[in-house]
């Protein structure tokens, strides 16, 4: 329970406004971000029930320009970017020529010829450093814009809601899932995407600096009527954790090939990329590969517990906790290919003692489709 | 709720409050926060006997899991069944409705003062 914060953690833009709300903080990749404000059990069920905000704007957005952009984005990236029309996102991966997994990312297209692809902070260096050195020989721009914008994330049902009233985004309602577009708050230029980390519909709101704590206060004030609350880095986790979604560092990492994690579909092999032949070859064989794991009672396996078929060690957890929608335990593990099929049963060392638990298709959480 | 002030504590972030031979123990609101919403609780049953120092049960919140010490040695005449059934009890009352167990001992080992503990936690 001894905490210290590095000195040189880097605070939001809007830091003050979160100590204003009472926040705790956490040291998440060297960044000092709010985990909770009051219950991260009562965000977590905002979320779902109504709407949280969250300041994300540890994440880094490097945006991509020039006329070369989008077959650079094919070459550097697992994913046909050059696929994605004007006005779409995509989320792809970003791999080492091995195929292991240097982040997981979501590309933008804002305009012709301009792509903004947001990273995990804690890849951040290394994302900005592998796509400078794989633009050598096209004609892009890259540009590191992280120190200059805020990334505010508005989920929940009543999300559009909020948006709709604190923002101007001319055709936010007819605004699909995985797209962006432009909007204004005042005089200042918002990009807003229907992104998100939670499993719930959702806004994710790029703004510079300046302007962020302005729109966090009218997002604040177009919510308070609706349940909007804001919301800590514990409820995004556990939010991400139902909707089957995976975390760097935890589900994804360089030891580990898209398919392992489910993520094949992510990476298209139509053409050439970097990473293409180590996806060829395929994973080692006996290579664990990720489920979803549920258990009775209250006791979560969590990340680094061992999964065991019998008395033989078969898999490891990477997240778990008690699902709060859910009540029950739930876990994300890589486990042996033969032993991942749903419905197989297997049991979790909890700290020293056996937990039953069955493979089960991700997500864990699936929101209501309301079209 | 206990008067903060009058009980003693442990640097493991439990309190304790003394009476006669009966120690009732909890988690202090310092511990409570660090944790976050607790979600589970596992404590020893009645008459079982306890080490000063050693692991006795599991505070889970959403994010960790906290152990519970022993800060006496001695034996489990009463554990919290409210907040077995209720974790968020320690939450919401860590020094009263929130306390978590109630151990019989022969003697007191030096505890914390409450200024020690405050002093220690930072606050």
């Amino acid at each position: 329970m001894t905490e210290q914060y590095l000195p040189e953690a880097r605070h939001s833009p809007l830091h003050e406004l979160h100590e204003q709300l009472g926040a705790s903080f956490t040291d998440f990749a060297g960044w000092l971000m709010p985990v909770r404000y009051s219950s991260d059990l009562a965000e977590h069920h905002a979320v779902r029930t109504a709407a949280g905000i969250f300041d994300i704007s540890h994440m880094a957005e490097i945006s991509v320009t020039g006329p070369d952009a989008a077959a650079f984005l094919d070459h550097a990236l697992a994913g046909l970017i050059s696929a994605v029309p004007l006005g779409r996102a995509k989320y792809s991966l970003i791999l080492e020529e091995s195929g292991g997994i240097l982040d997981d990312l979501i590309v933008y297209h804002l305009k012709q010829g301009q792509y903004f692809v947001v990273a995990n902070a804690g890849n951040r260096d290394v994302v900005v450093s592998a796509l400078q050195d794989r633009s050598a020989g096209f004609d892009v721009q890259l540009a590191d814009l992280t120190d200059d914008i805020v990334l505010i994330a508005v989920q929940g049902p009543q999300s559009r809601a909020i948006v709709a009233e604190a923002l101007d985004v001319p055709g936010l309602a007819d605004l699909k899932y995985y797209a962006c577009t432009d909007g204004t708050f005042g005089e200042a230029d918002v990009i807003v995407a229907r992104t998100g980390y939670t499993g719930e519909d959702g806004y994710e709101l790029y703004v510079d600096v300046p302007d962020a704590a302005a729109l966090w206060q009218a997002l604040v004030a177009a919510g308070a009527s609706r349940g909007l609350v804001p919301a800590g880095l514990a409820s995004r986790d556990t939010l991400r954790l139902e909707a089957g979604m995976p975390l760097y560092g935890h589900e994804l990492g360089l030891d580990t090939l898209p398919e392992q994690a489910g993520l094949g579909r992510v990476v298209n092999l139509t053409k050439d990329f970097v990473g293409k032949h180590g996806i060829e070859a395929g994973p080692a064989d006996g290579a664990r590969v990720l489920v979803g794991l549920v258990s009775e009672g209250k006791r979560a396996g969590r990340a680094g517990y061992p999964v065991l078929h019998g008395d033989v060690e078969v898999g490891t957890i990477t997240s778990g906790a008690l699902s709060p929608t859910l009540g029950y335990p739930i876990a994300m593990a890589y486990v042996d290919k033969n032993l991942s099929e749903p419905g197989t049963t297997l049991d979790i060392d909890v700290r020293g003692s056996r937990v039953a638990a069955s493979v089960v298709p991700l997500p864990f959480y699936k929101k209501e489709n309301h079209g | 709720m206990a008067d903060k002030t009058t009980l003693q504590y442990t640097a493991e972030h439990e309190w304790v409050l003394v009476e006669g031979s009966v120690a009732t123990v909890g988690i202090t609101a310092y511990a409570a926060e660090k944790l976050g919403d607790i979600v589970f609780v596992d404590l020893p049953k009645a008459g079982s006997t306890v080490a000063e120092g050693k692991v006795v049960g599991e505070i889970e919140s959403t994010k960790s899991v906290g152990e519970l010490f022993a800060p006496v040695n001695g034996t489990v005449v009463e554990a919290n069944e409210a907040v077995s059934a209720s974790p968020e009890l320690v939450n919401s009352d860590p020094f009263g409705e929130g306390w978590l167990l109630k151990v019989r001992f022969e003697s007191l080992p030096t505890l914390l003062s409450f200024d020690e503990y405050s002093a220690l936690v930072g606050e």
